[in-house]
């Protein structure tokens, strides 16, 4: 009988080319090779002068997301004048696609979407898999049981041409959430505290699995969410080991596999889940009942409170991290001691990878529903996918919005990285569910608070930051 | 683009900032080139021009505008840089504007692999050393350093030396500069073995 061992040693141990030794990394088979138009064209390009083919077209899926308009009033044409460059990488990437046989959900494909959205959505990402993708976000697909990871474009190259990648063997962390999560308090709220607990640093070198009840209790889209923030504590991937949950997901999804296969393939998942026994490099333990809503007040993730508490004093942060704290709250325009809650906003954000899935939009609109978004707030709901927009269109959701105020978009990243032409204007707050609250990162100048769906949507109706608990009470 | 490094002295530029992220590096604005090209005048755009502008008027106290640190090709900086997203253009804006090194602390995961796949050396040293670097820098802005790859040793500026840990397979291409694709090409039969004995879970193609 082998040693116990964790979810992330059997998956690396499987997709072992060659081990490493002496230095020398490991080399990985990848089983899913996820594109898009941003970090892709300089690897093609790559390929080609060296006269290489893509090796396995196959297991490489293509679309198109992060610079696509959001705006249903913007078709090709006039993007071409708005944003010839955005324009110019996506027809890079059909280009790409087309002479190498991968396939491309382009515009207009009612399968296109966020890749991290995507990829579970039609089952092509499945427990013990490894996938990769030339975005940093690519933790999300741990939520199926599959280690996913983020890479650079010199790596996707090294992907496209050869299906590996040369990696050293990183260590494990358990982030164990117990508990039962209070009302108003999900699956966002949970990643938020994991990083203020840990820091943004705080998972380098290391794999998450998360576990514990607090975990086993949350959805797919719940445990999406999570992974999708690994990389927010500093860590390339997180997992979460597949269960019936994981498994009644994928079931019937276009790419899982069916019949026979999919019998097979349960019985090889059910093996997956960490052993009895098997040691974590190392733990950490939250406790889910004592959570609450989380928001952020600076610019890093790291940098988060619960809704009712207050912007940390100076003589809270260590002495050589507050040059940078102040920094930080000079960027946002706070003062340490300040409430965030009744701060006024200027801007809604639902959308993200983070933050788009169906259950994200159906929780934000069960707390729009009915009412009105308040006076001169933009909100934006951008849902991730093709799919999730016609979902939401069919079940009523979409007209939730719209009747409330909120703006219906187009699937895409949208103002989570603000290349799209969706952004905020200088000075400007937002309260967002995507995953950066960088200096910026929603556009020049702009100010970020991280927060669940939940949370911006109660916020929507006041244009305030706003305890959810306070309007479903 | 030399990919190679082997030994270089130099004068640092110092940005004590912590958890810099490449969003600061490199804005989204700038990753919609389909080259490498163009990328060094939006590095640190935001801290670096008015509005963050490069045709604006540069922001005189940053670091990159002042005189003394205006030929600096190494970079010193906080904890945890170039956290937050994956974009290789970070270092690519980096190596874009000529800096050979980065130091601090800690770096994030993909943006030391990143960098080591483009020339640009991240050297790891631990808070002593790294607060005497920017103590240094700050009494004499031109102090050097010298860091050595092959000896995987940086100078420091009251004399003596310290090591730094760097990846040895990164440190064996770097010096020898070679790509890691070329590595990997080679290992075609042991990845044909892979396939042939594991087969595709999936056929991205079949949907």
């Amino acid at each position: 009988m082998s040693r116990p061992r964790t979810l992330f040693e059997k998956i690396w141990r499987r997709h072992l080319v060659t081990a490493g030794k002496e230095g020398l990394p490991a080399t990985i088979y990848v089983d899913l090779h996820l594109v898009h138009e941003v970090t892709s064209p300089q690897a093609f390009t790559g390929l080609d002068e060296r006269g290489l083919p893509v090796r396995r077209p196959d297991l490489t899926l293509a679309t198109m997301d992060h610079s696509t308009p959001t705006d249903p009033s913007i078709d090709d044409a006039r993007l071409r004048v708005l944003d010839p460059e955005g324009s110019a990488q996506l027809d890079r990437l059909q280009a790409n696609c087309e002479r190498h046989g991968i396939p491309l959900y382009a515009m207009g494909d009612e399968r296109r979407g966020i890749v991290h959205v995507i990829g579970p959505e039609l089952g092509a990402t499945q427990p013990g898999m490894t996938v990769v993708c030339g975005d940093s976000h690519t933790s999300t697909h741990g939520a199926v049981g599959a280690l996913a990871f983020g890479i650079g474009t010199s790596e996707v190259g090294h992907v496209l041409a050869t299906q590996c990648l040369l990696q050293h063997r990183p260590k494990t962390y358990e982030v164990r959430v117990d508990g039962r999560l209070p009302e108003g308090v999900v699956a966002k709220d949970i990643i938020l505290a994991v990083i203020a607990r840990l820091g943004i640093g705080g998972g380098t070198g290391h794999v998450f699995e998360y576990t514990g009840e607090a975990i086993r209790a949350l959805d797919m889209e719940g445990r999406m969410t999570v992974c999708n923030m690994s990389i927010e504590g500093g860590a390339r991937a997180g997992l979460i080991a597949p269960d019936e949950v994981t498994f009644s997901y994928l079931e019937g999804r276009p790419m899982a596999p069916a019949g026979d296969a999919w019998e097979a393939a349960l019985d090889d998942w059910r093996s997956l889940p960490t052993d009895e026994g098997a040691v974590y490099d190392r733990t950490t333990t939250l406790d889910g009942s004592a959570l609450e809503p989380m928001v952020t007040y600076g610019t890093n993730p790291g940098m988060a409170i619960p809704i009712a508490g207050a912007v940390p004093e100076d003589d809270a942060i260590e002495p050589e991290k507050r040059a940078s704290f102040r920094k930080a709250l000079d960027y946002m325009a706070l003062e340490p001691g300040q409430q965030l809650q009744g701060k006024p906003i200027d801007v809604v954000f639902v959308g993200s990878c983070t933050n788009s899935r169906y259950s994200d939009l159906e929780a934000a609109a069960n707390v729009l529903r009915g009412r009105k978004v308040a006076d001169g707030l933009r909100v934006l709901i951008v849902p991730g996918s093709d799919a999730v927009k016609r979902q939401a269109e069919r079940d009523g959701l979409a007209q939730v919005f719209v009747d409330a105020g909120a703006e219906w978009r187009e699937a895409g990243c949208s103002m989570c990285l603000a290349m799209n032409g969706d952004q905020l204007a200088p000075g400007q707050y937002a309260v967002s569910t995507s995953n950066r609250n960088f200096e910026g990162r929603q556009g020049a100048g702009g100010r970020t608070f991280l927060a669940s769906p939940l949370t911006a949507a109660a916020s929507a109706i006041t244009g305030r930051v706003t305890d959810v608990r306070e309007v479903l009470s | 683009m030399s990919k190679s490094f082997t030994r270089y002295t130099g004068t640092m530029a110092p940005l004590p900032i912590q958890n810099i992220d490449t969003d600061q590096i490199i804005p989204a604005s700038y990753l919609k080139v389909t080259d490498r090209s163009g990328l060094a005048s939006g590095l640190f755009s935001r801290w670096r021009y008015r509005d963050g502008d490069p045709e604006g008027d540069p922001i005189s106290d940053f670091v990159l505008n002042r005189a003394e640190h205006g030929e600096a090709r190494i970079l010193l900086a906080g904890d945890n840089f170039g956290c937050g997203s994956s974009r290789e253009h970070a270092p690519w804006a980096l190596v874009g504007y000529g800096f050979r090194a980065v130091i601090s602390t800690s770096f994030a995961d993909i943006f030391r692999s990143n960098a080591l796949k483009n020339g640009l050396l991240v050297v790891p040293v631990g808070e002593d050393v790294s607060a005497a670097l920017f103590d240094a820098v700050a009494a004499d802005p031109a102090t050097e350093v010298t860091i050595d790859l092959e000896a995987r040793t940086l100078s420091l500026p009251g004399g003596g030396e310290t090591n730094f840990e760097v990846d040895p397979f990164a440190r064996r291409c770097l010096l020898d500069g070679t790509d890691q694709l070329g590595y990997l090409l080679n290992q075609a039969p042991a990845i044909q073995a892979f396939e042939a004995a594991n087969a595709a879970r999936l056929d991205t193609r079949s949907d």
